[in-house]
């Protein structure tokens, strides 16, 4: 381990002050919503901070509804070759990478 | 400037690809996209390439604006895929993606319907060879589903060209809309290859089984060959708007649970196709403009990003999420780059798919599809979310998968500068696009509204992506398969057909077991009245023999008084 490069990401901290960017970049643009005026063409849009919270509900509800999918939708990785390339001999699929 | 159709260039090319070898072959491939678009941009609008051909006029280069912004942009991705591809040593991939790219550019340029349908099934015919190019068995397979499905839209539009001829005596590819049958065959045919809900399986199928290269021109031609038709015969079709805000909306969700990274860009690629599908539904000056920019910027990051995922294929030999992670640190050229397709596809200020999805949006709300807009937003925050950050972060940062691949070849990484530099352009400086749009529109993304708008919408997206990853909640790659429309056709359908064909089975055995034993049952009946204690073995009295020679007797008698 010692042998190999330290990269960016290796150090937590890093990560942790990356994140502290973001959180007040976030918190930045919220307040702006107070500062600027906005020509809005919605009336939703007139809303404070209609878009920040649609952005995040709307992907929380999405990753939600995805991983509540995969219970009746997710299947084994071997599904359909199973079947298709039964006669097959490269059963497990795959392919050369590059050709 | 010469007034040949430009798809001829390109088939000559393809040509001369089958003989030359190593740098000639490559000088031919990268000159044909290069002169043929200097060709193109000095072709004023107008009609050229006619033939009479029975009673019907055949135009194979009809140059206007919509038409010719198709063209430019077919020959930049075929320049860029080209590029992309230049290491390859496959001659039968090197001259039929060269084909391909020139049926795309011939079917856009068609003036009649008759000229487009030849393009058509060209368009399916040379892309599958890009499929089954990979050589494996589940490319050979996902190949012929992707082939029948192709073949049959193309069916579907012959048949729409004979009733549209037989009610208008002309071929002429212009506005066609959802009148008499030919109106809804065509429809459904330029619906097929547009990747319409329940037929966009060929495109999830197909397209992550073929090359690292192949799929980056597939990705660009035929999908948007659809789309230009549409845009050409079916613009303010409302049903389109439907239709467009449920392939933004659907495939999203495929899209955050799919393991592979090319299978996951398939999916937003229709998500994509639903922003133009939407546009062209509406079908005013600004949406029609929308459609046909974010089109094209489409092709450039969505190219993109094939590459970026194509490279890491091409060194690791893998795509699943589940095994790759950590790559910046020995890719970090592909990270940057894959980032600048990830930004451009999430419609960042100064990347390209800021100035393109924006008209639509507005032309949405202007014309007062409130509930469709409110789609489009949500489809665009999710966009962000599979495509902007899932692709770079699960390949390139997440946990250290212990990969230490190198950079790709040069020629990948130039043409992927190419694209990425395109995709700057043309977000920093969209003017330069938006002057060849079909319609005269002023139209400027850049105020402080949209753009403090757009920057809330992403950061709060990137904002739930931290937030669901450090409560464990976001879904880990697994390696699976999920189940989509198209297990209807690869489990139901040939299930129920074995479990027809064995019940049939079953039924003839056992009626021919019945029939068996019948005739044994009798054979048996009779042989046993041979054998002793049989009818036909005993002894009969002779008094019994007088008595039915009596009986006889009698019968003729009566019969004879009767008669």
């Amino acid at each position: 381990m010692s042998l190999e490069k330290h990269y960016f990401f290796d150090n937590p901290r890093n990560i942790q002050r990356l994140l502290k960017v973001f959180y007040v970049a976030c918190g930045l643009l919220v307040a702006l919503d107070f500062v600027v005026h906005r020509h809005t063409e919605h009336y939703l849009e007139r809303l404070w901070g209609f878009y920040p919270l649609y952005g995040f509900v709307g992907c929380v509800v999405l990753v939600i509804v995805a991983k509540w999918m995969r219970g009746f939708l997710m299947r084994g990785e071997d599904y359909y070759d199973r079947v298709e390339l039964a006669d097959r001999d490269e059963a497990s699929g795959g392919g050369q990478g590059s050709v | 400037m010469f007034e040949i159709p430009p798809f001829v260039p390109f088939f000559l090319a393809a040509l001369l690809a089958l003989s030359l070898r190593g740098w000639p072959r490559a000088l031919v491939m990268i000159a044909v996209p290069l002169l043929s678009l200097a060709n193109l941009w000095f072709t004023p609008v107008g009609s050229y390439g006619q033939l009479v051909l029975m009673d019907f006029q055949l135009e194979f280069f009809r140059a206007d604006k919509l038409s010719l912004l198709f063209g430019y942009l077919f020959h930049i991705a075929a320049l860029i895929s080209v590029i992309y591809s230049l290491h390859v040593r496959d001659t039968l991939q090197q001259s039929v993606s060269l084909l391909y790219a020139g049926s795309a550019l011939g079917a856009i340029f068609a003036g009649d319907l008759l000229t487009l349908f030849i393009f058509w099934e060209l368009l399916a015919i040379t892309s599958v060879f890009l499929i089954w190019a990979r050589r494996s068995g589940r490319s050979y397979v996902a190949g012929l589903r992707y082939f029948t499905i192709h073949i049959f839209s193309g069916l579907l539009l012959l048949a729409g060209i004979v009733f549209y001829s037989r009610s208008h005596g002309s071929l002429e590819f212009t506005y066609i809309g959802l009148e008499g049958v030919y109106g809804w065959l065509i429809f459904l045919a330029f619906g097929i290859k547009c990747a319409f809900p329940f037929f966009h399986n060929w495109l999830t199928d197909a397209y992550p089984e073929s090359t690292p290269t192949g799929t980056v021109f597939l990705s660009a031609f035929t999908t948007k060959v659809a789309v230009y038709a549409l845009a050409r015969s079916y613009p303010g079709t409302e049903l389109l708007v439907y239709i467009g805000a449920t392939m933004a909306c659907f495939p999203i969700f495929f899209a955050v649970i799919e393991n592979d990274l090319r299978r996951v860009l398939a999916y937003s690629l229709i998500n994509q196709l639903g922003f133009m599908v939407v546009g062209i539904g509406i079908g005013t000056a600004l949406a029609i403009n929308g459609a046909v920019a974010h089109a094209f910027n489409d092709v450039i990051f969505k190219g993109l990003l094939f590459m970026s995922m194509g490279a890491v294929l091409h060194v690791t030999g893998k795509i699943n999420g589940s095994e790759l992670g950590g790559l910046y640190k020995t890719m970090p050229k592909t990270t940057v780059l894959c980032i600048v397709g990830a930004a451009s596809i999430s419609a960042f200020p100064l990347f390209s798919g800021f100035v393109s999805k924006s008209l639509v949006m507005s032309a949405a709300i202007a014309e007062g599809y409130d509930w469709v807009w409110l789609l489009l937003l949500f489809s665009a925050a999710g966009v962000f979310h599979h495509a902007g950050i899932k692709i770079p972060y699960f390949a390139f940062f997440a946990h250290d998968s212990g990969i230490r691949a190198q950079e790709p070849p040069t020629n990948m990484l130039v043409a992927m500068t190419i694209a990425a530099v395109l995709c700057l352009a043309v977000g920093i400086y969209p003017q330069a696009l938006y002057q060849l749009l079909p319609h005269e529109v002023s139209y400027s993304p850049y105020d402080v509204t949209h753009v403090l708008t757009q920057l809330q919408l992403l950061f709060f997206s990137a904002l739930a992506f931290v937030w669901l990853n450090l409560r464990r909640l976001y879904p880990p790659e697994l390696p699976s398969v999920n189940l989509d429309v198209d297990w209807l056709y690869r489990r139901l359908l040939p299930g129920a057909v074995r479990h027809a064909v064995a019940g049939a089975f079953r039924v003839d055995a056992r009626l021919r077991g019945g029939a068996v034993k019948a005739v044994e049952r009798l054979l048996d009946s009779v042989s046993a009245q041979q054998r002793a204690g049989g009818i036909l073995a005993q002894n009969w009295l002779t008094g019994s023999m007088v008595a039915g020679v009596a009986l006889l007797l009698g019968v003729f008698l009566l019969l004879g008084l009767v008669g």
